[in-house]
Parts: C-alpha cells; structure tokens; sequence
C-alpha cells in the first residue's frame, strides 16, 4: 500500500465532505466526526509502525519522477506530529460535544476542523516547499472559518486582524519561494538541499533563509512578529482556542525546523545564531506576557509564546541533545497545551470569567479539577517524571555542548516563570474564599472533564513512558540531523 | 525585461504597503489584492522570461517557457481568489455589525485589565 | 422603488444560455487548450450572476433549486474520489489514467480521468461562489 502515508490527510478530508451534506443534523455531525478521527488515528498508528520498521516511507503524486512531482514524504518526525495532532483534535472534538452551543455545531463547525486538520498534516508530511504553502492554506482557510464562526462582535473585530496578517505573511511565503525557485530552480525539498550545496551561493541563501525565519515566524509567533497572537486567540470559544494553541503555532515550528535542519545548514553562525537569539527573546517576552496580565486565556495564549521560544532554542544548537530534546518538548507541548486549554475551559465554564480576581475556593466544590490542573501545571513547567522535563533537560544539555551558557540559564529561570504563573492560576482560583459560582449542570460539567483528564493522562504516560519512546525520538532526530537520510529516501531511483 | 518587471512589481508592492496601511476596510482588501498580483508577477519573472514557445513537448522546439512558475502561479492566484472572497465577506460582516468601516475604531482589547 | 428594468431582462433570458453553453465549452476546451474547470465554474457563477442581478434572488432560487453547499460537497466528492481511485490500484495518489475510446456521435476520443477531476472543480467554483453571492446578497 504505497499510498499509505496519504491515509492521515485523505480520511479526514474525506468525512469533512461528507459531513457538509447533513450540517443541520447534529447527532449525524456527532458521530461521523468521531469515527473519522478513530479511522484516521489507526491509520496513523499503522504508518508509524511502518516508518519505525521501513525507514522514511515517500509517494511522488501522480507517478512523477521525484524532483519533478510533488513528494509526500513521512519521516518519524513527521508521522509523530501527525498522530499527536489526530489525537488532540480527537479529545477537543469530544469536548465540543457540551463544550460548544448547537448553533455552531450546525455551522460547519466539525467539517471546518476536519479540513484544518488536512492541512495541518498536509504540512507535516509534504516534501514539496510550495505544497506547504498550499496546505498552509488550507489549514488557514479553515482556521478562518473556525475564528469567526459565530460572528460575535469581538470575534469579527479580531478575525479581521488574524485573516490580514496570515493574507500578508501568506504572500511572503510565495514571494520567499519565488526568489528561492530563481536561485536553485526546484521546489522539491530535497532536490533544494542538495541545489543548494551544489550551486554555493552563500550570500543569497542566507537572505532566503532569513526570510523564510520571518514567513514561518509570524505563523509561529516567534519574537518581533507574535503581536498578533494574544488578541486573536483569545475571540474564539475555548475548544477553537485549544486546536489553535496545540497545533497552529506548532505547524510553524516544524517548518522552521524542517527548513533550518534540511536546507540552511551552510553557515549555521548566522542563521541559527539569529534563530538562537530570537528564540531566548521571544521566551522573555512570553515570560513578561504571562506574568503581567490576570486573565486566565492570557496567561496561558503568552504560554504558548514561551513553548515556541523554547523548541526553537533546542533546534538553533543543531546537536544531538538539543534536537531529539526539542522533538520531546514539542511533543510534549502539543499534549499537554491542549490539556491545559480544556482545563482552564472547565475553570471558565464553572465560574463564568476568565478573570482571576474574580474567583476562589474551587477546591472545596470542584477538587478533581484543581488536582488535574495542578498535575498538568506541573507537567508544563517540566517538573519529573512529567513530561516537559525530559525535553526542556535535553534541550539545556544541548545548549551546554553548543556554548550557549547564557541561554540556557534564561531558559532555566523561563521554566521558574512558566511554574509561577500557572501556579498563581491555581491559588487564585481554587484557593482562597468560594465566590458564588453561577448555576451549571453538575452532568456537563463531568462529561467536559472526561476528555481533559484522559489528555491529561494521556502526557502523565508520555512523560513516564520517556524510556519506550527514545528509539522514535533517535530516529527522527537523526533525519534531522542527518539530512543525507531525507534527501536519499526521496530521490532514490 | 526583467527591468521593467521589477519596477513594475516594485510599484506593486508600494501601493499595496500604502493600501493596507490606509484604514478603510475596502482599501486594505484592495491592497492585498495588489500584494498577492505583485508576489504572482515575481514568481513568472523569478522562473526567468525567455522562452516564446509554449511548454509543449513537440518536435524542434528548444526555447520553450519555464511551465513551473505558471503552474504554481495558476495555484497561488486561486487560493488568493478565495481569501480575497472570503474576506470580502468577513468585512462585509464586520461592517454591518460595528457600524464602521474604519480600522482605527476597531483596535483595543476592552476586556483586559 | 421599483426599477422597470424590461430590456436587461429580456436579454438576460437568452445572454444567460449563450453564457453558459460558452462555459460548458470552455470546459472541454480545457482538455488540450486553455480553459478547463475553473474557467468554467467561474463562467456559469457569471451566468448566474446576471440572472440574480437582472431578477431578484427568489426568482432565482426558484429557477434553479439547488442548495449549493450540496453542489460543493459534490464536487468535492468527485474531485477526491477521482484521484483516490488510484489507491484501489495501489499506483500513487493522483495518478490519471487516459485512452482513446470510440464513441457514437464523436468518433475517436481521448478519455481522461483528469477530467472527472476537472468537473469536481467545476462544481466546487459554482457551489462555492454561488453560496458567497447569496450570503451577501440575502440581507440588506
């Protein structure tokens, strides 16, 4: 079965369109898009097992020859953000089902976050530079739909901030492969790579690099360019809200990191000493931004800044350490972001704000919330055995090994920081004197805990299980690292 | 002729700088649809100009345009037709909603503190 | 107000057939020349288009009652069903098969699976612009 590594883009696309024909059924809408996500889960799992045994699984649509079709590669680094994403937007979906109101869930909403999930693997598995451009079309496209579905007068306002800027950085991304095209005169990833060494140009690369750093950068919101970010995050209703935190930022990470690790290797001083230093700035400003506002969203939106900051930081040192260390944390933070998410989604939906002050005493009506907040609190600050330990450690190794003493003592207080303030979410809310809490069903309330507990468990176990996970994450560092590996699975023949 | 390209791109991209700083909806769309033709033009002229006979595969045909560009031209003019309609659509809304077409009076949080 | 707007409705009734056989050919025409599904698509949207301007939207939704969200899902349907046939023949995603076939009235033709892909299309344009005209044009 060639096209198996297709499976994880096709399926779900598949059961978005046929959701389009019963919008208005919300039992049908219910049912279908939870058999789409198991079906598409399992053939993820499948292409895992087969990419661990085989090695990079690659098809060329349409029986091109590989640098002149379209390739389709799947690495392990790919085929593991793509079964974190399916599982993520399995327990959101699940969410939604009393998370969001029926008016929503009979416009489009489940087909639109199918089609984003298209393109958000559609992203992580293309080997084709301008491909990626289009699935991070499509996945923006559906992202649009999602942010202003319900067309609140707020969301209206800040989706129009969103759709310009993504408009703007979209046309960047075309412009940055023009000059890319006009300087090795492929689009084939692989093909670039190997182009790249061949030509030596140094110069003009380095420029393309940069500018590739500022087009993947405003979707990643990394240092100068995340301004966008705290306002149009915060519009949407919480379950939108936590695909966006897990995963959209994430897509723009990878293909930092594909970008960084496959192409730009030629003068590793400047544009990974740039990526370096704009990783530690933008950890800074998530840090200020987390601290300073008392708004639950906003604390956690600044959090997801400083997660980006940190993947960046284990890319930028380009060794062994820093890499497998920056795969972990990303892993990690694509699970227990969108535990956390669904979790403050409780907080907000039981007292009815998401202003800190005007909460307390959680603890003494609802103490199963607080203890799993608290765990996946711990878990995000990289407290052991949970998960964000294993990586942020990695990362400060690599960090150590590459020289950068500085950064990884910034990244050190950042973890102190990121315990701080989700911590000060814990003692305002669930300590203190109860406030009144408005009248919510005691049988919704415990059908949202239920996803939130399991994605909570479920990067208890990821931290845990660090030891069974190591060979997955040997192996897709060392693609990275390695890029001889990529570039002869796709141009084998 | 790449000369005259790169200026005409140039003009391009100023206006559509200036347009989407203005802060009238409708100019910002009108801006970003200038930045998506200008980015269009440098992708034909990046894939080099020369070459007068189609890319067909034909008997004694040697200097033959470059099919690439066109095709991820081609693609890139869609997706851009589709974000144009969409935000057409989205500012319509907006409008309707907020009573106003200017960007100025739409900034700011109002619930932070 | 009322507009008496005879003559752009006289000549929308045979303008709108004159466009949309011209759209219907430029479909086929995609084959080898330029043309092809978008084209297409956006021709007829033109036709319909006309129709809403020159009537007003009732008429039209009663002359063709289609809800064009199901058009879209269609094309869509079809557009990914033609290129994931090939996973039944385990052959890479998208790839077309062709052959030349006889058929009564046109002779010898060339058939080609890009070209059910290209009638996705078709309906995925009219579908999609269509419900896009008529979200903006419902209220004012």
């Amino acid at each position: 079965m060639i096209n198996l590594l297709l499976l994880p883009i096709i399926l779900p696309f598949f059961f978005g369109i046929i959701l389009l024909f019963f919008p208005k059924q919300i039992k049908v809408q219910r049912t279908l898009v939870t058999v789409g996500l198991i079906v598409s889960f399992i053939s993820a799992l499948i292409l895992m097992a087969k990419v661990k045994s085989d090695g990079i699984q690659t098809v060329t649509l349409g029986s091109w020859p590989a640098p002149f079709g379209i390739t389709m590669v799947s690495d392990m680094l790919s085929v593991l953000l793509v079964t974190t994403t399916i599982v993520i937007t399995f327990f959101v979906v699940v969410y939604s089902f009393t998370g969001i109101d029926e008016e929503r869930e009979k416009f489009y909403y489940y087909p639109a976050i199918l089609f984003m999930i298209t393109g958000v693997n559609g992203a992580f598995t293309t080997g084709d530079i301008f491909n990626m451009f289009v699935f991070f079309e499509v996945l923006l496209i559906a992202s649009y739909v999602l942010i202003v579905l319900g067309g609140e007068k707020k969301q209206l306002r800040e989706s129009i901030k969103y759709v310009l800027v993504n408009v703007i950085s979209s046309a960047l991304f075309v412009i940055t492969i023009a000059l890319l095209y006009s300087v090795v005169g492929t689009v084939n990833m692989a093909d670039i790579a190997l182009k790249i060494t061949d030509i030596g140009q140094p110069g003009i690369i380095t420029v393309i690099a940069v500018l590739f750093l500022l087009v993947f950068g405003i979707k990643g919101a990394i240092f100068p360019l995340y301004f966008w970010l705290p306002g149009s995050y915060a519009a949407p209703p919480m379950p939108v809200l936590t695909l966006f935190g897990a995963l959209l930022t994430k897509v723009g990470v990878y293909a930092i990191t594909r970008t960084y690790t496959l192409f730009f290797v030629h003068d590793t001083a400047m544009t990974h000493g740039l990526l370096s230093i704009l990783a530690i700035l933008t950890i800074i400003a998530g840090c200020i931004g987390a601290l300073a506002y008392f708004d639950l969203k906003q604390i956690m939106i600044y959090n997801i800044v400083i997660a980006v900051g940190v993947i960046l930081f284990g890319v930028a040192q380009m060794n062994d350490a820093g890499m497998s260390g920056a795969i972990f944390y990303l892993i990690h933070d694509m699970l227990i972001k969108g535990a956390l998410f669904l979790l403050i989604g409780i907080i907000i939906a039981v007292t009815g704000t998401s202003n800190l002050r005007k909460m307390g005493g959680l603890m003494k009506t609802h103490a199963g919330l607080g203890w799993m907040y608290l765990i996946a609190a711990f878990g995000l600050a990289g407290i052991p055995p949970l998960s964000g330990f294993i990586g942020k450690m990695l990362i400060i190794q690599g960090a150590f090994e590459a020289g950068n003493v500085w950064g990884s003592i910034i990244m050190l207080v950042s973890s102190l920081i990121v315990l701080l303030s989700v911590i000060r979410i814990f003692i305002y809310a669930f300590w203190g004197e109860p406030v009144a809490l408005p009248k919510t069903r005691r049988r919704s309330y415990r059908s949202l805990m239920m996803p939130a507990v399991v994605l909570v468990l479920i990067s208890v176990a990821y931290g845990v299980g660090t030891e069974w996970l190591i060979p997955y994450m040997t192996d897709a560092s060392d693609v990275l690292l390695n890029p001889s590996i990529y570039i002869d699975a796709v141009l084998k023949e | 002729m790449e000369f005259v390209m790169a200026i005409i791109i140039g003009i391009l991209f100023m206006a559509a700088v200036y347009l989407i700083l203005s802060r009238s909806l409708l100019r910002i769309i009108l801006g970003t649809g200038l930045l998506s033709h200008g980015a269009h033009l440098l992708i034909l002229t990046m894939g080099g100009l020369g070459g007068t006979s189609p890319p067909v595969l034909a008997d004694g045909v040697t200097d033959y345009a470059d099919p690439l560009p066109q095709a991820l031209i081609l693609t890139a003019i869609v997706i851009s037709f589709g974000v144009t309609a969409f935000m057409l659509v989205l500012f319509y809304r907006t409008y309707g909603e907020h009573k106003t077409d200017n960007m100025s009076l739409m900034k700011g949080n109002d619930e932070h503190d | 107000m009322k507009t008496n707007d005879v003559i752009l409705q006289t000549a929308t009734k045979v303008v709108f057939f004159i466009i949309f056989l011209f759209s219907i050919h430029i479909f086929f025409a995609g084959h080898f020349t330029p043309g092809g599904g978008f084209v297409g698509g956006l021709l007829t949207t033109g036709a319909i288009v006309l129709l809403l301007l020159a009537f007003d939207l009732k008429t039209v939704q009663n002359a063709l009652p289609f809800n064009f969200m199901i058009v879209t899902a269609i094309g869509l349907l079809l557009a990914l069903g033609t290129a994931a046939s090939s996973l039944l023949f385990n052959i890479p995603f998208f790839t077309h098969a062709f052959d030349d076939v006889y058929l009564p009235l046109f002779g010898v033709s060339a058939l080609h699976t890009a070209m059910a892909f290209d009638a996705g299309v078709y309906l995925v344009v009219v579908g999609s612009t269509i419900t896009m005209i008529q979200t903006i044009g419902g209220d004012s």
